[in-house]
C-alpha cells in the first residue's frame, strides 16, 4: 500500500492552522479516550484473527457513524517503515502502533481512521484510541468532538465497560474514563527565565504530568511540552478536562509573565538570539533535528515578541513537522541517511522561508 | 524499571522481603542483586543468605493470589506484575481486589464516576463472545491437526452465524 498523502483531508494536521485561543503559545489541544471492544482479548493478547476482527467490526461500524462519515483507513500493516513513520510525526499513530522500535513489525490489524474532526487508532495498546484535535488552546472544542465520536462508535461497537471500575484498559493507569486531555505548549520564556523547573514541578502537584512532543517517552525538545491528566478514575471527564484547562490557563499567564521579563531585562540579547536563530534557518546548509527544532522555537518565540513579521505561526507549525525526516524521505522516495536528512532539512527551511519572506515583501 | 539501589541499571529480580511481619518489595538489577548475594540465574545458592532470600522469593511466588490466572485470556497476577497489563476485560473480574489496591494507588480512587455506558444490543454481544471463544478454539484445533473437533467447532460457529 502506497500512502497518499492527498487523500488525508487537510494532511491528517488541521490543528496545525494556528487558529485557535493562543495558537502562538498551544500548539494543539487533544482529547483521547482509550475503548475496547468486548469479546476480544486486549491487542497484545489478541490473535492475528481477532485484531482483524476489531478491524473490520469497525469498518462495517463506519457507515453508522457520521464522526468518521469521510474517514479514510490506513493499515499500517501494509505500510513502509518511512510512511509509518511519516504518520507519526503528523501525530495520527503513537509510536507503538507505528512499530518504530528497530526491528519490530506493524501488527496485524494495525490501522488508523483519519477523517477532518477526529481519528482512531486500531489495535493500538487498546483496541480503540479515539482521538480528536484542535488548533491552539481548544480543549473545549476537543472534548466536543471526542466524546460525540465515543458515543457514536459506543452505540454501534459494545465497549468493555464495568460498572464499578468504568471503561476497561489493557493498562489500569487508563481505566475508567480511558481520558488523556493534552496540549502541546511552547514554553521558552519560562525555559530561558530558569522559571520551568518549578512550574513543571507544580503541574505534578495537582495530579498533572508533561511529556516531549511526542509524548510518552519522547524527550523535550525545542521548549515544546505536552501537558496532561495523570489520572483517569475518580472524576468525570468534563471535570479531569477543566482541571487542565484551568491551570494550563495558568501556565499560560506565566509564559507571557516571562516574555515580558525577558524582554524587560535582556531585550537586546534575546532579540540577537532570536534574529541569530532566524538567520541561521534562512542560510544553513545542514541542520540537524534537535537543532532545526531548536531554532524553530527561537523563531516561533520571536515571531510571538513580535520582533519579526512577516511569518506566520501557521508556517512554523508546518516547518516542525514538515521537516522531520521521514517526511524528507518520503519526498526523496528512500529512507535517507542522517547526513542526507540534515541537507534536505536544511534545503526545505530554506525554502519555505525564502517564500515566505518573498510573499512579505 | 530501574533497580532500585544503583538506579542506572534496568531492574531483572523482583525481592520480596519480610521483615516483622513488614513486606517490602525490591527491584535489583543483576549486579545489585550479586552484591546483595541474590543468585539471578537458577544455580545452586553459594551464599547462606542467598540460599534464604531465595527460599523467601519461592514462599511468596507461591502466595495462593499471584498464581490466580484469567480464565478467559489464561494472564496471571504475575503476568500482570511483570508486564503491567492486563490481557482482557475479564481480567478486571479475575483480580479483582488486587485491582481495587492498585487502581487506588494510582488514581486516588478505585471506582468509576464518569460516563456511565450501556452496551448496544447485549444478546449480539453474548453471542459474539461465544462466537470469538469458538474460532480461538477452531485456530487451536486446526494447529493441533484435531480436524474431527474442528469440523464440529466449524458447524457450532455456522449455527451462530
Amino acid at each position: 500500500m502506497t500512502l497518499d498523502l492527498s487523500l488525508l483531508p487537510d494532511g491528517g494536521v488541521p490543528w496545525l492552522a494556528a487558529s485557535g485561543e493562543h495558537a502562538d503559545i498551544v500548539l494543539s489541544s487533544r482529547i483521547r479516550f482509550a475503548r475496547n471492544v468486548a469479546g476480544y482479548a486486549f491487542t497484545a493478547r489478541a490473535r492475528d484473527g481477532e485484531r482483524l476482527r476489531v478491524l473490520s467490526q469497525v469498518r462495517d461500524a463506519l457507515p453508522s457513524v457520521p464522526s468518521l462519515a469521510q474517514a479514510i483507513v490506513l493499515r499500517l500493516d501494509e505500510m513502509s517503515v518511512i510512511e509509518r513513520q511519516l504518520l507519526h510525526e503528523r501525530h495520527l499513530v503513537s509510536k507503538e502502533l507505528a512499530a518504530l522500535d528497530a526491528g519490530t513489525e506493524a501488527r496485524s490489524g494495525a490501522a488508523v481512521l483519519v477523517s477532518q474532526d477526529a481519528g482512531v487508532m486500531i489495535n493500538e495498546e487498546d483496541h480503540l484510541r479515539l482521538q480528536a484535535f484542535r488548533s491552539g488552546f481548544d480543549l473545549s472544542g476537543a472534548f466536543a468532538a471526542a466524546s460525540r465520536l465515543d458515543r457514536e462508535l459506543g452505540a454501534e461497537l459494545p465497549y468493555a465497560f464495568h460498572p464499578e471500575f468504568g471503561f476497561l484498559t489493557s493498562c489500569p493507569t487508563n481505566t475508567g474514563t480511558g481520558l488523556r486531555a493534552s496540549v502541546l505548549i511552547h514554553l521558552p520564556g519560562l525555559v530561558l527565565t530558569q522559571e520551568i523547573g518549578k512550574v513543571l514541578q507544580g503541574l505534578q502537584q495537582m495530579g498533572l504530568t508533561y511529556r516531549g512532543l511526542y509524548g510518552e517517552g519522547s524527550e523535550v525538545i525545542g521548549n515544546f511540552f505536552q501537558i496532561s491528566n495523570q489520572t483517569t478514575m475518580g472524576r468525570a471527564e468534563e471535570e479531569l478536562t477543566e482541571h487542565l484547562a484551568r491551570v494550563v490557563r495558568r501556565v499560560i499567564e506565566q509564559e507571557e509573565e516571562a516574555r515580558r521579563v525577558l524582554l524587560r531585562d535582556a531585550g537586546y540579547i534575546i532579540e540577537d538570539k532570536l534574529w541569530r536563530a532566524y538567520g541561521t534557518l534562512r542560510h544553513a546548509r545542514s541542520l540537524p533535528a534537535d537543532e532545526a527544532m531548536n531554532l524553530l522555537s527561537g523563531v516561533r518565540l520571536a515571531v510571538g515578541l513580535q520582533l519579526l513579521s512577516g511569518l506566520s505561526v501557521y508556517t512554523l507549525n508546518k516547518l516542525l513537522i514538515f521537516s522531520q525526516t521521514a517526511h524528507l524521505s518520503h519526498d526523496a522516495g528512500r529512507m535517507l541517511t542522517e547526513s542526507e536528512a540534515n541537507l534536505a532539512r536544511a534545503r526545505h527551511i530554506r525554502q519555505v522561508l525564502a517564500d515566505e519572506a518573498g510573499r512579505a515583501a | 524499571m530501574l533497580c532500585d539501589q544503583c538506579k542506572e541499571r534496568d531492574a531483572v529480580l523482583n525481592l520480596t522481603q519480610i521483615v516483622e511481619n513488614e513486606v517490602t518489595q525490591l527491584h535489583l538489577c543483576e549486579k545489585c542483586a550479586a552484591e546483595r548475594g541474590i543468585e539471578t540465574t537458577v544455580s545452586m545458592p553459594k551464599h547462606p543468605l542467598g540460599d534464604f532470600l531465595q527460599a523467601v522469593q519461592q514462599q511468596a511466588a507461591q502466595m495462593p493470589g499471584d498464581a490466580a490466572r484469567c480464565s478467559y485470556c489464561g494472564t496471571s497476577l504475575r503476568d500482570f506484575r511483570a508486564s503491567g497489563r492486563l490481557g482482557c476485560a475479564q481480567c478486571y473480574g479475575a483480580f479483582e481486589q488486587s485491582l481495587r489496591d492498585l487502581l487506588r494507588r494510582v488514581h486516588g480512587a478505585a471506582k468509576h464516576v464518569g460516563r456511565q455506558y450501556d452496551v448496544p444490543n447485549p444478546q449480539l454481544l453474548e453471542r459474539d463472545v461465544q462466537l470469538g471463544e469458538l474460532r480461538n478454539r477452531l485456530q487451536d484445533a486446526i494447529q493441533s491437526e484435531a480436524f474431527e473437533t474442528a469440523a464440529t467447532l466449524r458447524d457450532q460457529i455456522r449455527t451462530l452465524e
